[in-house]
């Protein structure tokens, strides 16, 4: 559904990463993974078609992203920022219902059947009870959800998720995390393709996720979640020892290394760089 | 999508129900106004003069003078209103008043320089509508020339350098103008009156304001989509920039018409569509009626104390500011409802 080969990203002449190569389809999650500032941000909005690609290019549907137009795009991609608050007290289901706006012509209003589409995706997230309320005044977890349910109305096939769970607490990081899951891989709605970039190696354990390693704008690793999250790859990545171990439950997780020794070494670092 | 009708009039029956109040206000307002004034006229005068009975002399006060100053109290009223309104939606941002890509101050210099060129009353508005829609066209080439990804932001930027520059031009005209007769028309201009407003003024601004308020209706939704920024409203399936240049030019030609007309009239396009969320929340489609009809409301209020507080004519930007400015401290103490 969406592929790109030797993708190279960045702003105008300021290159930011290269040799990125990307596929994913219906059902399958791709989990960004890498420190700050490595690039992943770039990389949504060239695969969004809001930046355009320093060389190569991303295909979607099969056609090049950059001949397609905006409705077409987001006919396609759907896109899930980071829980915002807009500046105006819009009711949760218009903000729902702006999904539809690739689906209406230029001077179209939603109507009946965009409204019940809308109601059905919050539905669908167990959010039906907010669409009524002032959304700036939503919570930051209730907005994310929102903002998916947005993207479902939008009945796109892939969608592309800024870190989700980032800014909400552990039990809505679990919630959005279990709803992502089930967008992939709910077998009777035919599954959504999702992208999404996340700070918590462990969320790509526990959606059983492809994964893109990045550090410094370039693939570290990519793969599925078992073979790439390894001890070395993500030491690497995070500068940090980090080790994987395996709960009593079979699940994998990440543990950084709190040890003490390490604190002076990354101080005296930082005096350096200063 | 014949049968989503239905569904959008049951729910929008309320805002249906509110419209209507607020337009049969309007009616009962121009009426009052009608008859308010230095030649005092009964309901029973005025219900004549209207329909064609009656005496002469309230026929001429009614349909000379008192006729064509309300009606265009009503036009710039609800035209400063709209514009507002869809200005604050496009830049998400409920402190922006029409002027804020220079547009008044265009206008300003463009009126200014007719008056210090001695021009007809007809020629200075014309200029003065030519002066806002190049100060705001000026701005538009400037931003598109500014490498910047912000495109909001460098808009709003460089309509304040624009405006500086107006403003600059229109005091250095000012300071050559003849003190004894051109100065005192340059700042009764600048403060905004309907004074001098004639039928004849207001026909030409009257298909310019419905001229712009037909993109503005077409687009209604996708302006709601703008006013969640640029990159959203792209990854929605908006071509964001042709959208803002056809809403910015829209809105322009609004403002330009009427204070073509009316001079500087401030404060309206910045309260009334805060009244508006109020009543009817932020979605344009129903904000955009309701600003109107209640920005025509407030600057007939505000046109008939003008005319009737004092011997002589108040300025309507002194009124509306006097009014407004306050009142606009009075919503932003009351905790914010019409924004977050």
């Amino acid at each position: 559904m969406l592929t790109a080969q030797g993708l190279s990203i960045g702003y105008g002449k300021t290159r930011i990463g290269s040799g990125l190569d990307l596929s994913v389809g219906r059902g399958e999650i791709l989990c960004l993974l890498g420190p700050n500032g490595c690039g992943k941000t770039t990389l949504f909005r060239t695969v969004l078609g809001l930046l355009p690609a320093l060389s190569g290019t991303v295909f979607l549907g099969g056609k090049p992203i950059t001949a397609q137009t905006r409705a077409d795009i987001a006919r396609q991609v759907a896109y899930v920022p980071q829980a915002h608050a807009p500046p105006f007290p819009f009711e949760a289901l218009e903000v729902v219902l702006m999904g539809r706006t690739a689906r209406l012509g230029l001077f179209g209003q939603p109507g009946r059947d965009d409204r019940m589409i809308a109601q059905n995706a919050m539905d669908r997230l167990g959010i039906a009870h907010l669409a009524q309320r002032d959304y700036s005044r939503l919570s930051g977890g209730q907005r994310q959800l929102v903002l998916i349910a947005r993207a479902l109305a939008q009945e796109a096939h892939l969608i592309v998720m800024d870190e989700p769970t980032a800014s909400l607490d552990f039990g809505n990081q679990a919630q959005v995390l279990a709803q992502i899951s089930t967008l992939a891989r709910d077998g009777a709605a035919q599954g959504c393709g999702i992208i999404l970039s996340t700070h918590d190696p462990d969320q790509a354990f526990a959606l059983n996720a492809q994964v893109l390693l990045m550090k410094d704008g370039n693939r570290q690793a990519q793969g599925a979640a078992h073979t790439v999250l390894t001890d070395a790859n993500l030491s690497k990545v995070y500068g940090i020892p980090v080790s994987i171990e395996t709960t009593s439950s079979g699940r994998k997780v990440c543990l950084p290394s709190l040890n003490v020794q390490s604190t002076p070494t990354i101080t005296s670092d930082a005096f350096i760089i200063a | 999508m014949g049968a989503g009708k239905t569904a959008d009039v049951a729910l929008q029956r309320p805002a249906l129900t509110l419209t209507g109040g607020l337009a049969l206000c309007l009616v009962a307002l121009a009426f009052g106004a009608v008859m308010i004034g230095p030649f005092g006229l009964t309901p029973g005068q005025t219900v004549a003069a209207l329909i064609g009975r009656g005496d002469q002399q309230a026929a001429i006060v009614v349909w000379n003078i008192r006729l064509p100053r309300v009606a265009a109290a009503l036009l710039v009223g609800a035209a400063l209103a709209a514009a507002g309104a869809t200005y604050q939606a496009l830049f998400r941002n409920p402190l922006v008043s029409p002027d804020i890509l220079g547009v008044s101050a265009g206008a300003g210099l463009g009126a200014v320089a007719g008056i210090f060129l001695s021009l007809p009353v007809a020629a200075i508005q014309v200029s003065a509508f030519i002066g806002g829609m190049v100060a705001v066209g000026f701005v538009m080439l400037v931003a598109s020339l500014v490498q910047n990804t912000d495109r909001t932001l460098t808009l709003v930027l460089v309509g304040v350098v624009i405006g500086a520059l107006a403003g600059a031009a229109t005091s250095l005209l000012k300071v050559m103008a003849d003190p004894y007769d051109q100065l005192p028309a340059i700042t009764f201009w600048l403060l905004g009156s309907l004074a001098a407003t004639t039928i004849h003024d207001i026909l030409p601004a009257l298909p310019m304001v419905l001229i712009g308020l037909v993109p503005l209706i077409l687009l209604r939704w996708r302006i709601n989509v703008l006013s969640l920024g640029d990159e959203e409203a792209r990854a929605l399936g908006v071509e964001v920039a042709r959208t803002r240049f056809l809403v910015i030019v829209a809105a322009t030609l609004i403002t330009a018409s009427v204070t073509a007309v009316a001079g500087v009239v401030g404060w309206v396009g910045l309260v009334i569509p805060h009244i508006a969320r109020m009543l009817v929340g932020p979605g344009f489609a129903r904000l955009l009626p309701t600003s109107a009809l209640i920005g025509a409301g407030y600057l007939l209020i505000v046109d008939t104390l003008a005319r009737t507080l004092a011997q002589v004519e108040v300025p309507l930007g002194i009124l509306t500011a006097v009014i407004g400015a306050p009142f606009f401290v009075w919503l932003l103490a009351r905790g914010r409802r019409g924004w977050s």
